[in-house]
């Protein structure tokens, strides 16, 4: 981190920070906190990571905790699963979601379902770190929001940070799951900044939180969506409607209490995915609300997803594909009618 | 005579496998036994023989014909058909069945289902033992079939690159379910293949339980004294189908005839028997124990109960501490 801490006022000291710095600061608090952790995966160590995040971590802590791996996904993330059984704590980097298909038979049959396949004998502490979604226009191959496919298996965690301190502090809270953990990194995140609080540290991974309060309507986001849903708040806030800002942060287990909650305050749900609609994850948020809360809402859900194309490479084309600010603000204002 | 280095010990080994499975064949038929069930009658040196050369805190990761190399790392078999049962007492609460053994007690790592998916984890377990300094050896077994997959090669690159103390145990059966490995292999030569990324590796008569046994403690002796990963072709043949569900048409009953004359049981037993140290009260004997020691084990199985309901969504995640 580089700038200096400013103290505001009324507030903690913050520093600003790049989501990959505070990412960073989530790794190499993790190195050196247990010597059981270690970084695997392609590219991690010399070059510093694919997105520069594990940056200096191979100088500071040496090749057998900052571990290069070949272009062998599955076996990287098999041996990391191995690893973990046998008493280590690997964070496993893979470099991004697309390859992680190449891996999913280590993630959905082994790491899912040791624990049960075993009864109950062998847990897997593995926490794999992914890189999701577009922003870099690196085309269809690179830029895939597939968390949702993760999420849909049991035995896993899939948690997404949309912001700094989540960033910052998840990573230390995955590390003390006994069991496995995806991490969803926002590639179109990563240069962003902000400020953080000098003590940011640990998160709670199992609730979504409020990012905004708000009575007319609730919209609900997560990762790569958060920042557009934020957006539009602000821009809707001008049109005298006051949305209220729901950041999953976890899509596996997905706490449906507070979305639940948030939609009997407002009474009307936006849901919104970097995903393509069929099948996505905001899929299973509006099916919860429908089970748990139909009487709640005032008018018909608004889904707001991305187009059901690969993402493509021309930036305005990109765009086009992805939910923007004033498409939330255009479901939304339907919404309220 | 030591336990570990006696024919006798490994003999007995593989008489309790072979028998064990044969009663396995009777249960499957009472429908006692569900789901894909596969056998390695015929290939019980490569269980006794492998498992026997391993130390006892040496991590085992097996497939889903793995059977014999549970009994032979010491899974009590009460517990094994208890599993194959569906019931709480087996060695996997019943969760896993025939395919999916389980005993982190006794360093025994399934029970894998998926053709190469146990490859890399052994490799991690090896990489786990190096970084937390233990002089533990991780032996994986795995069919001919899985040298087709990728994991395979990603595992032993990984695995020499990184100078990992595994020994890879291809059970060479010469069949992938109905299709020999001449059908689907450019290049048969399996340890050729192996050694091609710098590991040791050797082919073995695996119909011989003593050259299996010794084989493998050279490999395990190597990678323990940092000498890298090993790879071993062990050549044996199954007398089964791949399965319950096989109907076997894809052998010639010569080509059957011709591994039964090397049935590696009798085969030990002649040795035995000609060197005085089973004679044939003795094996009638050793019969008549593993048979009363299959009779318990059935009963006590049998007399396990079935998890409950309740609990099905147990054993999903961690209990405590969430
Ligand atoms: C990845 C994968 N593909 C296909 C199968 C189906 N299948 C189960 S066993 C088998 C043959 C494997 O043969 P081999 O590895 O030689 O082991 P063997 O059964 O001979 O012990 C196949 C194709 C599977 N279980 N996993």
């Amino acid at each position: 981190m580089t700038a200096t801490p400013v103290r505001a006022p009324d507030g903690p000291a913050t520093t600003t920070v790049t989501f990959r710095d505070a990412f960073r600061a989530g790794l190499r608090e993790a190195l050196a906190g247990d010597e059981r952790v270690f970084l695997m995966g392609e590219d991690v160590g010399r070059y510093g990571g694919c997105f520069a995040v594990s940056q200096g971590l191979l100088e500071e802590f040496g090749e057998e905790r900052v571990r290069d791996a070949p272009l062998s996904e599955s076996a990287f993330v098999g041996a990391g699963i191995g690893a973990a059984i046998g008493g280590t704590l690997p964070i496993v980097e893979i470099m991004t979601v697309n390859f992680a298909l190449l891996a999913l038979d280590q993630i959905v049959n082994n790491a899912a379902t040791l624990r049960h396949m075993s009864g109950g004998q062998l847990g897997v502490p593995l926490v794999v770190r992914i890189p999701t979604g577009p922003g870099r226009q690196l085309a269809a191959q690179h830029s895939h929001t597939l968390e949702g496919w993760f999420a849909h298996v049991p035995g896993l965690r899939v948690v997404t940070p949309a912001t700094l301190a989540d960033a910052r502090g998840m990573l230390a809270t995955a590390l003390l799951d006994p069991d496995p953990v995806l991490v969803f990194e926002q590639i179109g995140l990563y240069g962003t900044s902000g400020e953080l609080a000098t003590d940011a540290g640990p998160v709670d991974l199992d609730r979504a939180a409020v990012r905004r309060a708000g009575t007319d309507a609730t919209v609900v986001a997560y990762g790569g969506s958060l920042a557009p849903v934020l957006a539009a708040a602000e821009q809707l806030a001008g049109r005298g409607v006051s949305a209220e800002v729901v950041d999953l942060r976890a899509l596996r287990p997905l706490d449906t209490d507070t979305v639940v909650e948030s939609v009997a305050r407002t009474h009307r749900l936006v849901v919104v995915d970097n995903a393509w609609r069929s099948g996505g994850p905001m899929a299973e948020v509006v099916a919860r609300v429908a089970e748990q809360a139909l009487d709640e809402l005032d008018a018909p859900v608004e889904r707001v997803a991305a187009v059901e194309v690969p993402v493509p490479y021309p930036r305005h084309l990109e765009e086009a594909a992805l939910p923007q600010a004033s498409d939330v603000v255009a479901a939304t204002l339907r919404a309220v009618g | 005579m030591s336990g570990a280095d006696d024919p006798l010990a490994l003999f007995t080994t593989m008489l309790r496998v072979r028998r064990f499975e044969e009663r396995c064949v009777e249960l499957y038929s009472a429908a006692a036994i569900r789901g894909f069930m596969h056998l390695c009658i015929g290939e019980e040196a490569v269980a006794a023989g492998v498992i026997g050369a391993l130390a006892a805190d040496d991590a085992v990761v097996s497939t889903y014909r793995e059977h014999g190399h549970a009994l032979a790392r010491g899974i009590p078999m009460p517990s094994v058909f208890a599993e194959m049962f569906g019931r709480v007492t087996g060695c996997s609460r019943g969760r896993g069945g025939s395919m999916h053994l389980f005993d982190a007690s006794r360093r025994f790592y399934g029970g894998n289902a998926i053709v190469a998916g146990g490859i890399p984890v052994a490799v991690g377990l090896a990489l786990a033992d190096r970084l937390l300094h233990r002089s533990h050896v991780s032996a994986c077994l795995f069919g001919d079939g899985a040298v087709a997959e990728g994991e395979f090669h990603e595992s032993l690159n990984l695995a020499a690159l990184w100078h990992l103390p595994v020994v890879f145990c291809c059970e060479n059966n010469q069949y992938a379910m109905g299709t020999s490995l001449a059908r689907t292999h450019a290049e048969t030569d399996l340890a050729l293949r192996a050694g091609s990324y710098g590991l040791r590796s050797w082919s073995v008569d695996g119909m011989d339980a003593v050259a299996v046994r010794a084989a493998t403690r050279l490999a395990v002796d190597t990678a323990r004294a940092g000498g890298g990963p090993c790879f071993l072709e062990l050549r044996t043949y199954r007398f089964r189908a791949h399965s319950m569900y096989d109907a076997d048409r894809y052998r010639e009953r010569a080509e059957i005839d011709a591994w039964l004359e090397r049935d590696p049981v009798e085969r030990l037993a002649a040795v035995l028997a000609a060197d005085g140290t089973l004679d044939e009260p003795g094996r009638t004997a050793l019969e008549e124990a593993v048979t009363r020691e299959i009779d318990e084990a059935v009963g006590l199985a049998e007399a396990g109960p079935p998890e409950p309901v309740a609990d099905l969504s147990r054993y999903v995640t961690a209990e405590a501490g969430r």
